[in-house]
């Protein structure tokens, strides 16, 4: 089943034209694969698909409900969470309570009394709401070993705990779509390892996964199906082996061979 | 003497609770905002006018001001709030001098430059507060304060204060955590003008009388001020921040060479104690409050 798709979305800057006309589909339950060299569009396309930036034309379909013109939060509140390329992390908070402000919103909701009734709960109950979260942001810590750190400011953590971190904020939100952009970057052979065992334990979670990356490794092994991108056109898509051997995708990252 | 320390610490408590708005903008969600004069001068005008032409008793003009200038917060927060640092603080400036060049123009409601005058005093329960038997007046204000700092303390400490930092850290990661950032942004500039609004019902109450010329762009200076020596999003230190600024401010008269020092010399001492702040101690004497567990409403303590 489709789960998110976009049909013709483009994006244009000017007259730069980051995204043109891409057709790209999430089946649920897979782990999908964006690939393709840099400055082909696969962030514009992130941010197009999270709201945090509007498509020039074209739509995107979430559940079959149309989230084109929806702002970040709404579309996070549906159940799409993403992490960011350059780590976005509250770096002056802590471990725990990054986690707990993706716990923000599904926290804040009260089926007898509305948003405003909830406001004034979680200001008169503040203790007791403050345990319930806690409970729940210590899960998503131990999920990814990192219950530790959980009094460090976020700032003070390692690279790849950071990294680890941003995905745990993201959970925390209970999506559907987890979108991770280059979640590998930066990371040595042994972290990219854990990473790709830890993306696996999220997909057993109902989870389905799209991801962004360049480490080839990590996309090969884990993908179940690779979209290309390529100056903003979606030139392929399929298995991994599929993609291996699609003379267009050898084009696109080795160049044309002489004649 | 006693009763000249008396009056600094009325002051000190009267600008505490703007400096408690102020941290909730600039120390929690980290806009710089510079309109504290603007909500005050309405805050103080709403209770002058009410209490003086229709009048209303104080009480009833107080959450009244609150409200007013809260709604003006609502009107100018809206729009301005899309801007960010130094531009929001240009709009934010320009926002309190409208209000001070209304309240000097606006003859018929504010009777201009002159300002309103002979505001009637309070009375808790048939006892007259006099602003002339400081005590008692002292013991109002801080009353004020204490309840003003347990509002925004608890505020700040829940949920809600969580987000607020959150979209002070990233704005973008706030929002793609499901915070819908501009509901909260604009919420606190609403709280933080409401209680500027009864600092300035206040000062009307004290003073007695109202003017234009005391809502300067100063007052929103030393009231950053305050927020900037004491520590950004620590209450407690927000309140120290502007009991040693108005106590600097005043320190000439108080060691009696008003006559050799100028008043104009405080704008000089703030500046120099911001520039040695910034280079010394940037996050403020007392430093941001780490986040921890909240106590209970009801009983405080407990596991920290």
């Amino acid at each position: 089943m489709i789960l998110l798709e976009t049909t013709k979305l483009t994006r244009a800057y000017g007259g730069v034209v980051a995204v043109s006309e891409v057709d790209f589909q999430v089946r649920e339950g897979l782990i999908t694969g964006l690939i393709g060299p840099n400055g082909a569009g696969k962030t514009t396309l992130f941010n197009n698909m999270t709201g945090l930036d509007t498509p020039t034309s074209g739509k995107v379909h979430f559940n079959g409900i149309d989230i084109t013109n929806h702002s970040a939060h709404k579309i996070c509140r549906m159940g799409i969470a993403r992490t960011f390329q350059n780590i976005r992390l509250f770096k002056e908070l802590s471990v725990l309570e990054n986690v707990m402000v993706g716990l923000h919103f599904t926290t804040g909701k009260s089926p007898v009394t509305g948003r405003i009734g909830a406001a004034f709960h979680s200001y008169l109950r503040a203790r007791e709401e403050y345990e319930l979260m806690h409970e729940q942001a210590m899960k998503w810590l131990n999920f990814f070993h990192l219950e530790a750190f959980a009094d460090e400011l976020a700032k003070n953590l390692p690279y790849g705990h950071q990294r680890e971190l941003e995905i745990a904020r993201a959970l925390a939100t209970s999506p559907t779509i987890l979108f991770l952009d280059e979640p590998a970057a930066g990371m040595n052979p042994f972290e990219t390892d854990s990473l790709m065992k830890t993306i696996r334990r999220i997909r057993d979670l109902d989870i389905t996964v799209v991801l962004i990356e360049h480490d080839m490794k990590l996309v090969m092994n884990i993908c179940d199906t690779i979209t290309v991108l390529n100056y903003g056109q979606n030139i392929a898509q399929g298995t991994p082996t599929e993609i291996r051997h699609n003379p267009k995708v050898i084009e696109a990252y080795l160049g044309k061979e002489e004649a | 003497m006693l009763n000249f320390i008396l009056l600094i610490l009325i002051y000190t408590g009267i600008y505490a609770l703007m400096a408690i708005g102020q941290n909730l903008i600039t120390g929690y969600v980290g806009l710089l905002s510079l309109t504290q004069a603007g909500f005050f001068a309405i805050g103080s005008y709403v209770t002058a006018i009410l209490s003086v032409t229709y009048g209303i008793d104080f009480w009833i003009t107080i959450p009244l001001a609150a409200i007013v200038a809260g709604f003006f917060g609502l009107v100018i927060g809206l729009p301005t709030l899309r801007l960010k640092g130094d531009y929001l603080a240009i709009a934010t400036l320009g926002f309190g001098e409208i209000v001070r060049n209304i309240l000097n123009n606006w003859d018929k409601v504010t009777n201009g430059p002159m300002g309103i005058q002979r505001i009637p005093m309070i009375s808790v329960f048939g006892v007259r507060v006099s602003p002339y038997e400081k005590w008692g007046f002292l013991v109002l204000v801080w009353l004020f304060v204490l309840v003003g700092y347990l509002l925004f303390e608890r505020l700040a400490k829940s949920r809600i204060g969580r987000a607020l930092e959150a979209i002070r850290e990233d704005e973008i990661a706030a929002s793609s955590m499901g915070i819908n950032t501009t509901r909260y942004k604009v919420w606190a500039f609403v709280f933080g003008a409401a209680i500027a609004g009864v600092a300035g019902s206040l000062q009307a109450e004290f003073i007695l009388s109202v003017t234009p010329g005391a809502f300067t762009f100063m007052v929103s200076i030393m009231v950053l001020c305050m927020v900037v020596l004491g520590g950004m999003g620590n209450f407690k230190a927000v309140i120290l921040g502007a009991f040693l600024i108005q106590f600097i401010s005043y320190f000439p008269q108080l060691v009696g060479l008003s006559n050799v020092i100028p008043p104009q010399f405080k704008q000089v001492l703030f500046g120099l104690i911001l520039v040695i702040m910034m280079i010394w101690r940037p996050q403020g004497i007392l430093g941001r409050e780490k986040r921890n567990a909240p106590g209970s409403f009801f009983r405080k303590g407990g596991r920290s």
